[in-house]
């Protein structure tokens, strides 16, 4: 009996060694490394992990918040800009990913299959391959530009355009005396207030346009659960559209409604590639987000330490923001 | 009446959004077989005009393209082959062996996760530099061999095959693996293809992880390759129709693939979805 414990034991770990191994080696590991290599100035040279690395401490983390110096603007820069990229992205794909759904779903209409299949189709191309295609449509003589004389608009030259959304609004070039002091974290609020730049809302649009086609999946299978009965019912008692919509569809969708809007959350606090491809944190920082200014840190300025505390200090945005998601969703099933 | 006007309405709706999403794309080809002025003069018109394969002679002759289309292939092809076999194997063992430490193991899987991978980009450097593999075909294909969501859809396939069916297999005194590989797995075939699916999608279009592993341009993969080209020494210049050809290669075999396996792509999303 005890025996065959241990034959278990050693059949089933055996099973599960590659992934095991692979995992604690390129993703455990490292992370325990980047702690490390976190808290020096390794400049790339050599191994981090022989003596002669200056040791810094929390210095790198500290940098980011209480220096006055281009650390930490950047730093917070690329907070205000991812951020401001978060508040419009998420409930823009999230409706459009419902509105589709809605449609795809209605009964009246035929060929469900090819728009859906024509909605979802961005989300599996290649990110580098679909940045391509959206840096020709925005470029300055590119299709969008054309497409929007036609209507008599002088289109923006959107990735030199370093305007902030906000400040375009409210047509202002210039900060009020009100706003041009210093704010939190060494910008100005005028700075902090500036909106997303007009090239970040290029990203933006192209960003929306890959990923609602997912959201809509999921948004149509959950349709798809809800118990015609319901409806029917709902019909009966003389409900609208409107009220049928509100007061029968919503509320069965709340849990992928949630799930939606928290994947959406951690999701566009990842955002690297297109960055990457389109913009590389041009014009004038506007388009910097955390991850791709860690990125850089590291790898163009040979700054690693610093990089990696930015890579940690996303880390512990997004971890919250997953634990926050399943810890609500739990509650729910339970 | 209403009713004939909402499915207008509906129809119309539609039309204006599939034109949305698909349009990009009759760009995108449309482009890469233009002539450069003519790409800048009329950007938004589907027909070529002088229609040119002149992009695509330059992408082939000009850039490194057959060598990117080389990588991305055989990573994409080991990695695919590697994800299937060891998460299904791990994800067996998660679902029917008894073992001790299994549950904490899964919960380590499912915490996995949940880690974000652009958090890794530069520890995964750490690690590569460190073990003196940066810089190899090893760099680009081990560390994304194994993929804890992978495991994680595996299991609950494995979860939901009736546990009589190795009864007769383990009466006939066949072992663990033997039991796995010659009974479990040809059952778990939806499964399977649905995992080889996204796995190929995904290691296909692999960006930031070829990032921190290679930077010696023979080691480039397609994504890399294109991303150097759109904002490297070529990017200088338009060059639109070599770029958006460039581009549309990149695309074509996951398109392809799309279309005749549309169904598990859809259940690929739910599944991968539902891992909270």
């Amino acid at each position: 009996m005890r025996r065959s414990r241990v034959r278990d034991d050693v059949t089933g770990w055996l099973f599960v060694a590659p992934v095991v191994v692979i995992l604690g080696v390129f993703l455990l590991l490292p992370i325990l490394m980047a702690m490390w290599v976190s808290l020096t100035s390794w400049n790339g040279q050599g191994s981090p992990f022989k003596s002669g690395v200056p040791f810094v401490g929390l210095d790198n983390y500290g940098r980011l918040f209480t220096r006055d110096d281009l650390a930490r603007e950047n730093f917070m820069i690329s907070i205000r800009n991812n951020a401001y990229y978060v508040a419009i992205v998420v409930p823009l794909q999230t409706a459009l990913a419902l509105g589709l759904a809605l449609i795809v779903n209605s009964r009246l209409l035929k060929g469900k299959s090819f728009f859906r299949s024509a909605f979802y189709f961005p989300s599996v191309t290649s990110s580098v391959a679909v940045s391509v295609v959206f840096l020709f449509i925005f470029s300055n003589s590119g299709a969008l530009t054309q497409l929007l004389g036609f209507f008599g608009i002088q289109g923006p030259q959107w990735f030199s355009d370093a305007r902030g959304v906000i400040h375009l609004l409210l047509g202002m070039d210039t900060p009020p005396a009100a706003l041009a002091g210093a704010g939190p974290f060494g910008l100005s609020w005028w700075e902090w207030l500036s909106g997303p730049s007009v090239a970040m809302c290029a990203i933006i649009a192209l960003v929306v346009w890959t990923t609602s086609g997912t959201f809509m999946l999921m948004f149509l299978a959950a349709l798809q659960d809800i118990p015609v009965t319901l409806e029917e019912a709902a019909v009966l008692d003389g409900a609208g559209r409107w009220q049928r919509f509100r007061y029968v569809t919503l509320p069965m969708l709340r849990p992928t409604m949630f799930l939606v809007l928290t994947l959406g959350l951690i999701g566009t606090w990842q955002v690297f590639d297109q960055i990457y491809v389109m913009s590389q944190g041009a014009p004038a920082k506007t388009t910097l987000t955390p991850a791709f200014l860690s990125y850089r840190t590291a790898f163009r300025d040979f700054d690693y330490g610093a990089g990696t505390a930015i890579s940690f200090v996303l880390f512990l945005i997004i971890v919250l923001l997953t634990l926050f998601q399943r810890r609500v969703m739990r509650e729910r099933r339970g | 009446m209403r009713k004939l006007a909402s499915v207008f309405t509906g129809y119309a709706i539609l039309i204006f959004f599939a034109l949305v999403f698909i349009y990009p794309f009759v760009i995108q080809i449309a482009n890469s077989f233009k002539t450069e002025p003519d790409a800048a003069a009329s950007p938004l018109s589907p027909i070529p005009h002088p229609g040119t394969l002149a992009g695509f002679e330059r992408v082939f002759s000009g850039t490194d393209l057959p060598v990117w289309l080389g990588n991305s292939l055989l990573v994409t092809v080991v990695v695919t082959v590697g994800r299937v076999f060891l998460d299904s194997l791990a994800g067996y063992a998660l679902s029917r062996l008894r073992f001790r430490g299994r549950s904490a193991l899964f919960g380590a899987v499912i915490a996995v996760m949940a880690v974000p991978g652009v958090v890794l980009f530069i520890p995964k450097f750490l690690v590569l530099n460190q073990l003196g593999m940066y810089d190899s075909y090893l760099a680009l294909i081990l560390p994304v061999i194994v993929d804890a969501a992978g495991v994680f859809i595996m299991k609950q396939f494995f979860d939901s095959i009736p546990a009589g069916v190795e009864e007769a297999a383990r009466i006939d005194g066949a072992g663990a693996f033997r039991t796995f590989w010659s009974v479990v797995l040809p059952m778990a075939r939806p499964a399977l293809i649905t995992l080889t699916i996204i796995s190929f999608q995904g290691t296909w279009n692999e960006f930031p992880h070829t990032l921190v592993a290679v930077q010696d341009p023979a080691l480039f993969t397609l994504p890399r390759g294109l991303a150097d080209l759109v904002s490297g020494s070529l990017g200088g210049g338009t060059q639109y129709p070599l770029k958006l050809g460039a581009a549309l290669l990149a695309t074509i075999p996951v398109a392809v693939i799309f279309v005749i396996f549309q169904r598990r792509f859809v259940r690929g999303a739910n599944e991968g979805s539902d891992k909270g």
